[in-house]
């Protein structure tokens, strides 16, 4: 999975939360959010992320960004890692990647005025004078279509798409050159959701911005990026280009999850594959391979024991080579 | 409308106008909404958040936020009588017994402080003269009808020591108790996981053929409409704009607004990286509806004043499919 263009590559990145118990609070298990992760994100490209809640998806982008420090691994930005590195070289990675939240409405300050929430990285980083960080709002604002004017107002006094342009032009603030967008359209409703991403592919053309996609709607994730990887319980179980991961699952929580999708056309009977159960919790996974585990498969017993590495099934097509789950 | 001859219908909601009082005067949240459900039938009911889906349902209901919920309009009949009509008293033996109601989000439905068996039993115990021991048997019973695993030890558990998709199930419980005629489900799938989710719309299917109910179902995904629904009713900033068979809707949208909803959604079949079709501009405001049709601002075509300022009539455009007939946003 190398190539010389990877504008990020995260090496079996684990984030591993402390459990507390007992009266002295101390520590006596570990939440494995993220196990063992790695993935490469090609300059240019969007590399989109899928799985149900709760797989660590969130926590994934969160580490990537350095918002929550990684149990261990490493993150590589253009070949240089940024973690473990100083706090100046860290000032500028943040400013070179960005993260685009969930929920506008929460993510930002209901107290600021959207010129304020757009300018403040503008400030943390020192740009320029006063009038022309003003002037780059402006331009900001116009980028992602909406009126200059609306630099004075409230976030309140926005809708949902609107709020989520805002959010969009404080991450590009800084010219970043890659942008994690966590569920940037799961709370917007589908007219809306179009116009955001429309506005997400423009501004990847003109920029030439990276993504690193979260989201949980598997249509809208093949729709924008180039390869997808489905996550399980902490783990990638698939990576593949996104045409080929749809058209042919290799894993069988990715089939489960594809044949979960309801299709827009009642004319469509699709063979609908029902896994049972919930997601096990990642404090205390099974034994073995947690998919399995959840179908009850028959040959989960296989994959205990096991250790279970990505393997290159075909051409940049990897998947977790897990006996209980590939044919 | 010949339809008011119709006797096959268990739900019959006619011209239900409902609003809201608030600072800046009476909002309008409904307007003349008419729909009607058969015996056996579901019915989905699909719109962007704040065209009135939900208060739709809580008319039905006869729960909207009083005093500041007011229905206006309009009458409700359910099995041929009206329920607006009927004492507190009354409407409280419809609801959880004829009426069964599934809601969004199942952390907020449930009541945290009290074991799952005692929530679904309190169903049986309200609606049917029988015994505690023997409510509390069929709750057990009606855990396990929800595909609950080891009901008997579930029953003592409370709402946060189960996940999402379980509470759902338990919310599915307490409302399909009592055999109701009539479940209404307001998104009861949105807060939920695409795996989860089809693990519970398959539970509902089955369960409304088994006990043989009508379903009222609200959602904003039309994946979910296509593959749960007979019928569809499209809504916009609190009129009905469409409705049809999901077959006929799907095939041949009339409205503008449902051709725009149609087409946004980005699909799995459909050419990658390319640039969706979007409905420009966002949902009105419910405080500056106009009286004409509300979708002209979005419709990126010009509509005349007379347009804007009078209904478009609601009419039959062809056998069972109904259009509101806005000159520029329908098709004829």
């Amino acid at each position: 999975m190398s190539g010389s263009e990877n504008i990020l590559e995260i090496e079996n990145l684990r984030v591993h939360f402390p459990v507390k118990g007992g009266v002295f609070r101390r520590a006596v298990g570990s939440c494995k959010a993220v196990d063992g992760v790695s993935l490469n994100l090609k300059e240019g490209q969007t590399l989109g992320l899928v799985g149900e809640s709760g797989c660590g998806k969130s926590t994934l982008a969160k580490a990537v960004v350095g918002l929550v420090k990684p149990t261990t691994g490493s993150v590589r930005f253009r070949g240089k890692e940024v973690l473990r590195s100083g706090r100046k070289s860290l000032q500028e990675y943040r400013r070179v990647a960005q993260m685009v939240f969930q929920d506008p409405a929460e993510s930002l300050n209901p107290r600021q005025t959207v010129s304020a929430i757009v300018q403040e990285p503008l400030e943390i980083h020192n740009f320029g004078k006063k009038s022309e960080r003003n002037e780059r709002v402006c331009k900001l604002l116009e980028q992602v279509g909406l009126p200059a004017s609306s630099g004075m107002r409230y976030p309140f006094e926005f809708s949902g798409g609107q709020r989520q342009r805002i959010g969009i032009a404080r991450s590009l603030a800084l010219n970043p050159d890659m942008l994690l967008l966590d569920e940037p359209v799961s709370a917007l409703d589908v007219s809306v959701q179009s116009q955001v991403l429309n506005l997400l592919m423009e501004l990847q053309n003109e920029l030439g911005l990276s993504y690193l996609l979260i989201a949980h709607d598997l249509a809208v994730v093949k729709h924008v990026s180039d390869m997808i990887a489905v996550m399980y319980l902490g783990k990638i179980v698939e990576i593949a280009p996104a045409q080929e991961l749809y058209s042919n699952p290799l894993h069988d929580y990715t089939k489960a999850l594809i044949s979960a999708i309801p299709v827009p056309d009642p004319s469509h009977s699709r063979k609908k594959i029902i896994i049972p159960g919930d997601v096990p919790s990642p404090i205390n996974p099974p034994p073995g391979c947690a998919f399995g585990h959840r179908v009850s498969s028959a040959r989960y017993p296989e994959s205990i024991g096991k250790t279970l590495r990505m393997e290159e099934i075909e051409a940049s097509h990897w998947v977790l080579s897990c006996p209980c789950c590939i044919n | 409308m010949t339809s008011d001859t119709r006797t096959d219908s268990l739900l019959r909601v006619k011209n239900l106008s409902v609003s809201f009082s608030s600072d800046e005067g009476e909002l309008e949240a409904l307007d003349a909404v008419d729909f009607d459900i058969k015996h056996g039938q579901t019915l989905g009911l699909v719109g962007e958040s704040g065209c009135g889906k939900s208060v739709t349902a809580l008319s039905v209901m006869r729960l909207l936020p009083r005093p500041i919920g007011k229905i206006n309009g309009g009458s409700i009949y359910f099995e041929g009588k009206d329920l607006l009509k009927l004492t507190s008293d009354e409407m409280r033996q419809v609801r959880g017994n004829e009426i069964g109601m599934i809601f969004q989000e199942p952390m907020n439905a449930l009541n945290p402080v009290m074991s799952i068996g005692d929530q679904v039993c309190e169903s049986f115990q309200l609606h049917q003269d029988i015994s505690p021991q023997e409510a509390w048997q069929k709750s057990i019973e009606m855990l396990e009808q929800v595909g609950i695993p080891a009901p008997e030890n579930r029953v003592f558990e409370f709402p946060h020591q189960l996940s999402g998709g379980m509470r759902q199930r338990i919310v599915i419980a307490i409302a399909l108790a009592c055999k109701p005629k009539l479940v209404i489900a307001d998104e009861p799938t949105t807060a939920l996981d695409v795996t989860v989710q089809s693990q519970i719309l398959d539970l509902l299917q089955s369960l409304r053929e088994k006990i043989d109910s009508s379903v009222l179902l609200i959602t904003h995904d039309l994946g979910v409409i296509a593959e749960t629904c007979d019928e569809v009713c499209v809504m916009y900033a609190g009129r009905i704009v469409e409705r049809a068979s999901t077959r006929d809707l799907f095939a041949n949208p009339r409205h503008a607004y449902t051709r725009g909803l149609l087409s946004s959604i980005p699909r799995l079949d459909g050419d990658p990286k390319t640039k969706l079709a979007a409905i420009e501009g966002m949902v009105p405001s419910i405080s500056e509806l106009s009286r004409g049709c509300r979708f002209a601002a979005r419709s990126g075509s010009h509509h005349s004043r007379e347009v804007l300022e009078e209904r478009p009539p609601y009419i039959e455009i062809s056998p069972n499919h109904w259009v509101e007939a806005c000159p520029v946003c329908t098709d004829p």
